[in-house]
């Protein structure tokens, strides 16, 4: 029996979300009395970084590091994984639902004949044979808990939901060979662009967003220095990526993406409902804005009524201040 | 290229979201429902300019809904641009569900391409297209902003990665999930609306399948307490308060 994880990594490096979802998995064997936690890593990823997984609950990991792994297919990822759930036994399978987890989580489901809840935002609740889950719908505008009713589960875990807290341990590491060949892998990866010295906004835990009331593209300055300055990701509301003052996927609310940083500033932005749908799981909102009247700040926490132009560099010298003091 | 796009019907962005029968059941009165806004915007028209650019070809949309999908969602899509539709005559009772009544049908036509949107705006769930091409043993382009496709079926396509995009290569069949940046919205005209009434809509009975999940209940989200206002004169005070009393920073 295990409850079996997926290692998302880039280029060797796990990611944050690797850690939430060991965690969750940790906690649900606990609940479940199962003493495994598995975890799948695809590709070339060092023994030592795969052992500290073990500083997050896992007890194994199943590495197989073979070169057809380095093109990201969710086919070949998928087949991976269900031979690992097969293989340990997995009576839950834990995914992040970011992108890699919302390619693969769907046609595991499908391959393992086991329901799969999406973006789980609670750990599940589980008695005797019943096991649900919760997670936001209507766009964050209400909760929903599901029931899965098959005998092996997949829940792919909300980015944010759960605060990563490092313990120690060590995980075992097993070399595995998946089954994968060369001849599942269909698609062929040609270019990946990461923006690497940003902090990717999905994932992000502090966020400085702004609007239409910054006006034009021109005066994006402030706002990316008050970013840097937070060491936080950008995003945007949808008609400033409409008409291209800031990149698609800056976009956020119910047709962009959703986030649920612990800190989300809202610069010059109304807070219309769409644009709320996706931001409204943010732990802490700010929202500074000119009128006072401003939806937004119905669905924040502080607010400043003001002139952007005037408050947003001073927040920057708040910042830089603080943070020289705090370094 | 034979293309068919999954569409869903949602509540309208600015619905107001509420329940019945102790919160186990959305409470649609008063709810206007439209095409989920990405399988509309993205998936749909990218593939109606597909088959423009290619000048051959068929676009049909498919939803798994009772009759009245077809005057709400249904003749929309086609009043767009889709040249027929097929209604599967099922209430969606969970993804799996869902995504094995598309897969039947799509296993007897043969599609060179299957478009969704990225997700529902209602559940959430972003799983249709995954569990389709799982079904259906095709590749899965989940999260893509920009696909370029020639007659032959080789397309390349920009899909959304942790921090990042990837550009990659694929041929048919494919199943691709479309999101922002795919293409833009386009408003019915009179001629397509017209048009539309005359396009044939072909009902299928559901094929049977167990579902996986269901929701049990819902919940509210508590209300967020009273806004803290700061004085616009001491925006420093903003930096302690999110670190003293919010802990953030
Ligand atoms: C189907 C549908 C889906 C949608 N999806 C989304 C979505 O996903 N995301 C999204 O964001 N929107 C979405 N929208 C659009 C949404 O309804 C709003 O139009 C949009 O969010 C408004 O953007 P904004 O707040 O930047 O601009 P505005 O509404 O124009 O607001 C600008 C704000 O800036 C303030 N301001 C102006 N000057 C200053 C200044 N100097 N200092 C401080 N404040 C200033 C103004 O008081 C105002 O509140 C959607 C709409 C529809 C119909």
């Amino acid at each position: 029996m295990s409850v079996l994880i997926y290692v998302t990594h880039a280029n060797g490096v796990i990611k944050k979300s690797t850690f939430e979802t060991a965690l969750y998995a940790r906690k649900v064997a606990d609940m479940l009395g199962t003493a495994d936690v598995v975890a799948v890593s695809l590709g070339n990823v060092s023994q030592a970084e795969l052992a500290a997984l073990g500083n997050y609950g896992v007890t194994r990991v199943l590495a197989d590091n073979s070169s057809v792994f380095t093109q990201f297919d969710s086919a070949a990822q998928t087949k991976a994984l269900a031979n690992a759930a097969t293989a340990t036994n997995a009576q839950v399978v834990v995914l992040s639902h970011n992108s890699a987890g919302k390619a693969i989580a769907p046609r595991l489901s499908v391959r393992l004949k086991a329901g799969l809840v999406t973006g789980a935002i609670d750990l599940p609740v589980i008695s005797g044979a019943s096991f649900t889950v919760k997670k936001s719908v209507f766009s964050g505008k209400a909760f929903a808990n599901y029931a899965i009713h098959t005998p092996v589960k997949i829940v792919s875990v909300s980015p944010n939901a759960f605060p990563v807290v490092k313990g120690s341990g060590s995980a075992t590491v097993e070399a595995w060979q998946s089954g994968v060949l060369g001849a599942d892998v269909k698609v062929t990866v040609k270019e990946v662009k990461t923006m690497s010295d940003k902090v990717a906004l999905p994932e992000a835990e502090l966020v400085v967003s702004a609007g239409r009331g910054m006006k034009g593209p021109e005066n994006w300055g402030m706002i990316e220095e008050l970013a840097d300055a937070l060491g936080a990701a950008t995003a945007c509301s949808r008609p400033v990526a409409d008409v291209h003052w800031r990149p698609h996927h800056e976009h956020v609310g119910q047709t962009g993406i959703a986030i649920s940083p612990n800190l989300y500033i809202a610069i010059g932005i109304s807070g219309a409902i769409q644009h709320l749908a996706g931001v409204n799981s943010s732990k802490v909102i700010v929202v500074i804005n000119k009128d006072p009247e401003a939806p937004f700040f119905k669905a924040a926490d502080y607010g400043i009524v003001g002139d952007a132009f005037e408050i947003v560099p001073r927040l920057i010298q708040a910042v830089k201040t603080f943070k020289a003091q705090n370094a | 290229m034979k293309m068919l796009v999954c569409i869903s019907k949602t509540p309208d962005t600015t619905s107001k979201i509420a329940f019945t029968d102790n919160f186990t059941r959305f409470d649609t009165s008063g709810v206007t429902f439209i095409v989920n806004p990405t399988d509309e915007w993205y998936a749909l028209v990218r593939a109606i300019e597909v088959k423009e650019q290619l000048q051959t070809g068929s676009v049909t949309v498919i939803n798994v809904g009772p009759k009245e999908n077809e005057s709400v969602v249904i003749q929309k899509a086609l009043a767009i641009g889709a040249d027929n539709a097929v209604r599967i005559d099922a209430d969606a009772a969970d993804a799996f569900f869902v995504a094995s009544q598309i897969a039947a049908h799509a296993q007897q036509e043969q599609y060179d391409l299957i478009f969704t949107g990225k997700e529902t705006i209602d559940y959430n769930g972003s799983g249709i297209g995954g569990m389709l091409a799982e079904l259906l043993d095709m590749p899965y382009l989940s999260l893509a902003n920009h696909m370029v496709i020639d007659a032959a079926g080789s397309a390349t396509i920009t899909r959304e990665i942790e921090g990042g995009v990837e550009v990659v290569t694929v041929n048919k069949p494919f199943v691709i999930s479309a999101q922002k940046g795919m293409a833009e919205q386009r408003i019915p005209n009179m001629r397509g609306i017209m048009s539309a009434r005359t396009k044939p809509v072909k009902v299928i009975a559901p094929v049977s399948v167990d579902t996986y999940t269901s929701i049990v209940n819902y919940q509210l989200p508590p209300a967020r307490t009273e806004v803290k206002l700061i004085d616009p004169e001491n925006p420093e005070t903003l930096i302690k308060l999110l670190h003293e009393e919010a802990k953030v920073i």
